[in-house]
């Protein structure tokens, strides 16, 4: 038994020891980096977040990626909820075809979609705003939002929607009072699921935006190439966009497993 | 049993809508590209079928092509197992599954380029972890941005780091849906460790382990950012995968026709290996 509980504490500290090190590099300073190798930071400095909170390019990265990271959670969960439903409980004319052509965007690589994207938002207007790396990014988080949510849908017995319905409730209102509180755990993975490939996504939130909803990725990466050799600051960038997606997972930590197998076991 | 329901179409329509507007409308300008030739401007001129010619025949597409399906094929051959392995010593319970959970989940939530980045400070040379520990403790020569060898072996182990616990999670999912009493009943029979894992468990994680190898495979397909933070596609082209060549040729050199025919071929090949897997994974279910 001891020896089994060795494979995932050695796991967890594989996974760790980058991080650990990203997060250490962030309270060094840039002398001390370059000095040569050090396993602890010898002179702790909170320079390199006092300069990211105090500079507006780099808190705003920040902020923008937060606000389409929402906005597409919003959009993707809500669009999805219907479509899981019909999914769930009705058959229709092509609905085994609609349902794979769905997925099938969820496997087009984002390079193929970079440069059109880029023409097809400018074309309407959207380019550089929140909004169109919002519904850009729906391409492949709907899909993957319908597939979830449709999973935990099945989970509920259909006698739950008969019952209501000889109870005399129309349908929107026992989807929102009966149906929606029976999957809650599933909206809740299914939105957590949209926020995690939404923030870690970065070429098309690159291409869709310029300097008004520039990401932060975009941000380092630009502040990387321009600033030389800051690796302390890149490090603390680096750090800071570990801890949102920190507390999201802290939020589902009991139904993730369930939520990675799409709600199918 | 399903009802049969028409009026269904309507719950699908805003879906259908939004889906629609983000992979019609480029897929058209990414077609259009592909059989047309232009001089700038604006002006266009039809080229027919020999931009696919063009890249079907290129050595430069080969080649990248062979360095993606390399890719892949360590990623899949090395997470998968070793996925299931860590899950099947995971904890069913008690206090250290929530922490074993989150922080196994932990690296997926890093935004891509910091993933790159975050690789990028660990292997440095003389002040990254794992370069220090090579270089000076071991004194083996380790550094990724002169050695081919050492660039594959870091952007295979940063993928194992990034997504194997993709597989862990799903595998792990399948496993604590199994009741004890399958154990039970093993038990009596005096089944071997390797006998439950064959006939109980591997069954019993067959859709999770479906979905874990599909999304793999699409997803170490179509990598691109973590790769190129980290080497850039370097040393010289040694890991230059075909998502990386692609924006280079379509963003870097500007050629659009070759680019999007090169795209739909790409398209087209993940779709292709999706629905091979996909099909042969589920063949026994289809025959009982």
């Amino acid at each position: 038994m001891r020896m089994k509980s060795l494979v995932p504490a050695l796991y967890i500290l594989f996974l760790m020891l980058p991080i650990y090190w990203l997060v250490a590099m962030s309270f060094k300073t840039t002398n001390e980096i370059l000095a040569g190798f050090s396993l602890f930071p010898q002179t702790w400095t909170f320079a390199n977040y006092i300069e990211i909170f105090t500079d507006p390019t780099w808190y705003w990265g920040y902020i923008n990626s937060i606000i389409y990271v929402t906005m597409n959670t919003v959009i993707s969960v809500l669009v999805a909820l219907p479509a899981a439903y019909a999914f769930s409980r009705y058959s229709f004319v092509g609905d085994k075809q609609l349902f794979f052509w769905l997925l099938t965007n969820r496997m087009a690589p984002a390079a193929v979609f970079a440069l059109p994207f880029f023409q097809l938002y400018s074309a309407v207007g959207l380019f550089d705003t929140h909004i169109a790396v919002a519904l850009a990014h729906c391409l492949f988080n709907v899909p993957l939002a319908v597939w979830i949510l449709e999973g935990f849908m099945s989970g509920v017995p259909k006698e739950l929607d008969e019952t209501a319905y000889v109870d005399g409730y129309s349908f929107p209102r026992f989807f929102v009072t009966i149906f929606l509180p029976a999957i809650k755990s599933g909206v809740g993975v299914a939105a957590f699921f949209c926020f995690m490939f939404s923030w870690v996504e970065l070429l098309l939130a690159k291409t869709l935006t310029a300097v008004a909803a520039k990401p932060i990725a975009a941000v380092m990466t630009r502040t990387a190439s321009s600033a030389g050799y800051e690796l302390g600051l890149l490090a603390a960038a680096g750090t800071l966009t570990i801890i949102p997606g920190a507390i999201v997972i802290y939020f589902v930590r009991n139904y993730i497993a369930k939520g990675f197998a799409l709600g199918r076991v | 049993m399903k009802t049969q329901n028409q009026r269904a179409w309507w719950f699908v329509t805003p879906v259908l809508l939004l889906v629609a507007f983000n992979a019609l409308i480029p897929m058209m300008t990414v077609v259009n590209y592909s059989v047309q030739e232009t001089f700038g401007d604006n002006l266009f001129f039809w080229q027919g079928l020999d931009w696919f010619e063009q890249v079907l025949k290129s050595e430069r597409f080969h080649n990248a092509l062979g360095r993606q399906l390399f890719f892949t094929f360590m990623i899949l051959i090395i997470e998968v197992p070793l996925g299931i392995a860590i899950a099947l010593a995971m904890p069913k319970k008690g206090p250290w599954v929530p922490f074993c959970l989150v922080t196994m989940a932990l690296p997926m939530l890093i935004p891509w380029n910091v993933v790159g980045a975050m690789w990028n400070i660990f292997t440095l040379p003389d002040i990254g972890l794992l370069g220090y520990f090579m270089n000076h403790t071991l004194g083996i020569s380790y550094d990724m941005t002169q050695d081919p060898v050492a660039a594959w072996v870091t952007i295979i182990i940063m993928d194992v780091w990034h997504w194997t616990s993709l597989v862990v999670l799903l595998a792990y999912a399948g496993l604590v849906s199994i009741p004890n009493a399958y154990y039970q009943a093993a038990e009596i029979d005096g089944a071997s460790n390797w006998a439950i894992f064959r006939f109980i468990q591997l069954p019993k994680m067959k859709t999770v382990l479906t979905i874990a190898v599909l999304l793999r495979f699409m997803d170490s397909f179509n990598i691109y950012t973590e790769p190129f933070v980290l080497t850039g596609g370097g040393p010289g082209n040694s890991t230059t995968l075909l998502s990386i060549d692609l924006v280079k040729i379509a963003l870097g050199q500007f050629d659009l026709g070759p680019a999007a025919a090169m795209s739909l071929i790409y398209f087209a090949i993940t779709l292709f290996a999706s629905w091979l897997f996909y099909t042969l994974m589920t063949l026994n279910d289809n025959k009982s």
